[in-house]
Order: structure tokens, then C-alpha cells, then sequence
């Protein structure tokens, strides 16, 4: 018990004795069977009990849900789930929102790997303040911006696009590229880059054929991160969309109708929107953790 | 060490067209609204700075102000210290390890309108198990009516769907801690306080500002999760920064104020975080320097 509690760093008030180090060590070692495990089962929990919540809803029929509470789906029925795979007005938000996080994924991809090589190589005219000139973007509120872009959007004919969308979130994607990129790159030894131009390579070349693949595992977690912002983002896409690209986070909306709201139909949908983000989680699993400190471990 | 070279622009260039193009002429047109005034039929008049002068003197702002500060630095004082201690108990490699990394990662990866959803149907006294329990144990809860009640499941959506970003970030920078200085410590007989206070935590320091940095501004420009919650409710109690712009922008059409207002949300956005900027490319060169 005493290393139980030792283990935990809360328990500061312990004596800094022989206990306390084994716990240490042993917590290194990875002993699931102390303090640490039961700290990380209660968090795990707490994480995941509104989302079993949310399965849970999306198993019942409205009836069920609004009848009686229970903790489990007593009358088990995939009906909200077929609602929303055979009804093309609701699918197609899931291909719309697809479509333009992936463009929004290439393009910030694109044109922050040089951007990134820059930043992190040469030594410029402005360049910090360019740096922090992106980063303000990173910063800048959505709501800010929704209103002049719908205008912008409109007035040059793309609105109602998957490109607008896909260019309006390169706002706040195409910083954190760079600045993820910009950390992996500098992880490389400037000597590579040197070798390889004493050898005869060309820019291109030495940055496709030798320099890309080094730093595979950066690009991995920005595509990775520019997946992850576009996708969750709401404001932006639903005010730059209306029919032809609306996502699936705008659908979503329709469920509330004279008749209250349609839980069941809802939680179904919101099911749904988790399992690509659970589905590229598991890809890069090994990185998260650097990608989170934008390589800057 | 970097090396001086001009013709680096080009291949920034692409950058700055693109954000340019996204982030620029939208800005330009926001100021262009701040300083004039319409009565309809698309006719602008000058105004000069009088939206300013409005916005600096109207209770609306202030308030939607202070309760976002109170907010985001609640949200810090929680995720912080809370992301540390759950990232000093995660396993440091092997199954579990991946096992804890993409479970705790679930929260990031839901869009926003869906965590909104997640926690206004989990709160519900009649359908949502937190509601439904807190209702049987005879505590008043109803996120829609009680100020408390809204606050406190605002906090706790925020604090479910970000803390895991600080544990992740902070057991990055855990990781990079060489074994030596472990042992080292156990030669001492640190204490488990001791090791933690000089050793793990100024080896976080860099991590740990990226956190602080990230998740002061996402907070500061929270919109969707408290908007699909509450819409702002009850009466203004959540009403933040961005909700109350989009209500000014789009709903009331206030072009004037609400650009006036932008501009003032922004400048004080990036005030805060050029703060944190400078902070952190101080700690870069000195841990470069090392």
C-alpha cells in the first residue's frame, strides 16, 4: 500500500526514503500492479464513459431512450445506423467532410515542407517575424474570420466548395505544419544536407530522394495533426458550405426538428465522426507523443 | 548553425501566398467594415473610430471578457497539473503504453460539435447517466437553467476533451529524460518529490509551455463546444469571446461593432501569446546552448 501511494507524485508529503525509490524503479520497469494503474484506469474511465454513453444511446431506439434509463440497450438495434448508411443526404456529409480534410491535409503538406526547410536551414530577412506572422494565424479565432471569408469565398465563386473549405482551414493548418515540420527538420544534421550537394544533388532532387525520407515520421504526424484540426472544425466548414460540400458536423443539426430531437439518429451520427479519428490514432500511435510537442522533444 | 541565405524566400513563397490569401484579405476586410458604417443597400460611410470607442464602452464586451479569462485560466489551473500527474503515471513503454497513448487521444480526434453533443446528452437529468445520477443523489442539476450547473459542465467537457493533450505533451518530454539522471537520483535517495521538482520538471519546461501556449489560445477562442451545450445560456452566463461575435456577426448582423470587436479579441490574442512566443524561443536557445 505504502507503494501505491508513493508512486503517485500528489503524495509528496512522503518521506523521501527507500520505498519511495522502489516505487520508482518499479514504475520504470512497468509494473502495471501499483498506484500508477489505478490512477490511469480511473482517467481512462473518465474518458470513456460519455462516449460509451453516446454508443450506448446510439444502440436504442427513441422509445427506449426517452422510456426508461437504463445502463445498457435492453432492446439491442443497428435502425439509427442504417438511417444514416442509406440515406444519401446524411452520408454524403461523411464524403464531404473527407474530402476536403484530405485537400487540406496535401495541400498544407505541400507547401509547408519547403517553407519548413527554410525556416529551419537559413537565416533570412524577417524571417522570425514571418515565423510569428504564421503563428498569429494558429491563433486567430475562427469567428473572427467566418463572416470575410463567406464574402471572399462567394464573391470569387467557390463557395459551396470542398476547395474553399479546404482553403479556409489552411488558416490555421498550414502554421502548424510548419511549426511541427520545422521542429523535425531540425533534428537532422545540416552535414546531410551538405554531403549531398558535394555528391551533385540538386535541390529537388536531395529533397524528394534523401531529405523526405528521413524525416517521414514529421511528415507522418503533421499530415496526421492537419487531419485532426479540419476534421474536428465546425464554424468554418458550415458557413462556407450550404448543399454540395455540407459535413457532416452541419447534418448533424437536421436531427433537431419539430418533433424534439432525435437522439437515437444523433448519437449514431456522432458514433460515426469518432471512428476515422480512432482509425488514424491507431496509424501513428508511436509518434503522437513527439507530434503533440511539435518534434520538439 | 543556419546559415544567411536570401533565396530562402522562395521557398517560403508558396506560404505566404497561400495564408495570404486566407488570412490577409479576410482581415482587410474585417478593418475595412470596423471603420465605416451602412444603412443597407451595400452604401458604406466613413465612421472613423467610433465602433472602437462603442466596443470599448459597452458592458457586453467587458463582461463576455471577463467571464472568457475566468474560464480559460480555470481550465489551466485544472489541465495543467492534472495532465502532469496523469503523464508521471502512464506506463512508460510496451503495450500498455500504446494502449494508454490511443485511448487518451480519443478525445482530440472528436469534432467539436460532437463533444458538445457527447456531454448535452451525458448531463440530461432525463437520458445522460451523469445527469440521471446526480438527479437521483438529490443534487439540483440542469446545465440549460442552474449558472453553476452550466459552468460546471462546461469545465468539465473542457477539461475531458484537453487534459489529455497536456499529459501527452508532457510524457513526451518525459521520455526524452536520459535513465542516468533516475539513477543518479536513487544514489542521492531523492525523494519522489525531489526527483519530480528537480529533475522531471525543468525537463518538461519546454513541453510544458507549448501546452500552457496551445491550450490558452484554443480556450480563448472556444466557440462549438459550449455553443452546441448551453448556446451560451443560461441567459449569458457562457457566453464567451467568439460566441458572442458570432452572434453579433451573423445573427444580428452588426457588421460595424462586430468588426471592431474581432480586431480587439485578436490584438489581445496576440498580445498574450507573443508573451509565450518570446518565452519559448528563449528556451529553445538555451537548451540549444547546452
Amino acid at each position: 500500500m505504502t507503494d501505491q501511494t508513493a508512486a503517485a507524485p500528489g503524495a509528496s508529503s512522503l518521506p523521501g526514503d527507500i520505498t519511495a525509490d522502489d516505487a520508482n524503479t518499479k514504475l520504470k520497469r512497468g509494473s502495471r500492479f501499483n498506484g500508477s494503474a489505478v490512477v490511469m484506469t480511473l482517467y481512462l474511465l473518465f474518458l470513456l464513459v460519455p462516449i460509451y454513453w453516446l454508443v450506448n444511446m446510439s444502440l436504442k431506439t427513441n422509445t427506449e431512450i426517452l422510456g426508461g434509463f437504463s445502463l445498457w440497450p435492453q432492446d439491442l438495434t443497428l435502425e439509427n445506423y442504417e438511417t444514416i448508411l442509406t440515406d444519401p443526404s446524411w452520408y454524403m456529409g461523411y464524403v464531404n467532410s473527407m474530402i476536403y480534410v484530405i485537400m487540406n491535409t496535401v495541400i498544407s503538406i505541400t507547401v509547408a515542407l519547403p517553407a519548413a526547410y527554410a525556416f529551419s536551414r537559413y537565416n533570412f530577412m524577417g524571417d522570425k517575424h514571418l515565423f510569428f506572422w504564421l503563428l498569429t494565424n494558429r491563433m486567430a479565432p475562427p469567428a473572427v474570420f467566418a463572416l470575410p471569408f463567406f464574402q471572399l469565398y462567394s464573391s470569387v465563386g467557390l463557395f459551396d466548395t470542398h476547395i474553399a473549405v479546404a482553403l479556409a482551414h489552411c488558416l490555421f493548418n498550414v502554421p502548424l505544419a510548419v511549426w511541427i515540420l520545422e521542429g523535425f527538420m531540425r533534428g537532422v544534421p545540416k552535414e546531410i544536407d551538405e554531403t549531398a550537394y558535394i555528391d551533385g544533388f540538386s535541390f529537388p532532387r536531395f529533397f524528394l530522394k534523401i531529405f523526405m525520407p528521413l524525416i517521414s515520421s514529421g511528415i507522418g504526424v503533421a499530415a496526421f495533426f492537419c487531419f485532426m484540426f479540419s476534421w474536428v472544425e465546425l464554424l468554418l466548414s458550415r458557413t462556407l458550405t450550404s448543399v454540395d460540400a455540407k459535413p457532416i458536423a452541419a447534418t448533424m443539426t437536421r436531427t433537431i426538428g419539430a418533433a424534439g430531437i432525435d437522439w437515437g439518429v444523433l448519437a449514431a451520427a456522432g458514433v460515426l465522426t469518432i471512428l476515422p479519428g480512432a482509425l488514424v490514432i491507431y496509424f501513428v500511435r508511436n509518434y503522437i507523443a513527439k507530434g503533440f510537442a511539435l518534434g520538439r522533444v | 548553425m543556419k546559415t544567411d541565405n536570401q533565396k530562402a524566400w522562395f521557398l517560403v513563397l508558396p506560404v505566404l501566398i497561400l495564408v495570404a490569401f486566407s488570412a490577409v484579405i479576410p482581415l482587410m476586410t474585417v478593418v475595412n467594415y470596423s471603420v465605416q458604417d451602412t444603412f443597407g443597400n451595400n452604401q458604406f460611410f466613413w465612421a472613423g473610430l467610433a465602433w472602437f470607442e462603442d466596443m470599448l464602452g459597452s458592458e457586453r464586451m467587458w463582461n463576455a471578457l471577463g467571464r472568457q479569462i475566468v474560464f480559460s485560466g480555470i481550465i489551466l489551473a485544472i489541465e495543467v497539473p492534472l495532465g502532469i500527474f496523469v503523464a508521471l503515471n502512464m506506463p512508460k513503454k510496451g503495450f500498455w503504453a500504446s494502449f494508454c497513448l490511443v485511448l487518451m487521444s480519443l478525445p482530440l480526434l472528436i469534432p467539436w460539435n460532437v463533444v458538445g453533443t457527447i456531454w448535452q446528452i451525458f448531463g440530461r437529468v432525463d437520458i445522460g447517466l451523469l445527469g440521471y445520477t446526480l438527479d437521483s443523489l438529490g443534487i439540483d442539476y440542469n446545465y440549460t437553467q442552474g449558472f453553476y450547473a452550466a459552468w460546471a459542465t462546461v469545465i468539465t467537457m473542457d477539461v475531458w476533451h484537453w487534459t489529455s493533450l497536456v499529459a501527452l505533451l508532457a510524457y513526451a518530454g518525459l521520455q526524452s529524460i536520459p535513465d542516468a539522471y533516475y539513477q543518479a537520483a536513487k544514489i542521492d535517495q531523492a525523494s519522489r518529490w525531489a526527483v519530480f521538482r528537480y529533475i522531471e520538471l525543468p525537463k518538461m519546461r519546454g513541453v510544458l509551455t507549448i501546452a500552457i501556449l496551445l491550450r490558452f489560445m484554443d480556450s480563448f477562442k472556444i466557440y462549438t463546444e459550449p455553443f452546441v451545450l448551453t448556446g451560451g445560456g443560461p441567459g449569458n452566463a457562457t457566453t464567451f469571446l467568439s460566441i458572442d461575435l458570432v452572434k453579433m456577426a451573423l445573427g444580428q448582423f452588426d457588421l460595424g461593432p462586430a468588426a471592431a470587436f474581432s480586431l480587439m479579441y485578436f490584438l489581445v490574442i496576440m498580445v498574450i501569446s507573443y508573451v509565450f512566443y518570446i518565452v519559448m524561443t528563449n528556451l529553445d536557445k538555451e537548451e540549444g546552448g547546452k
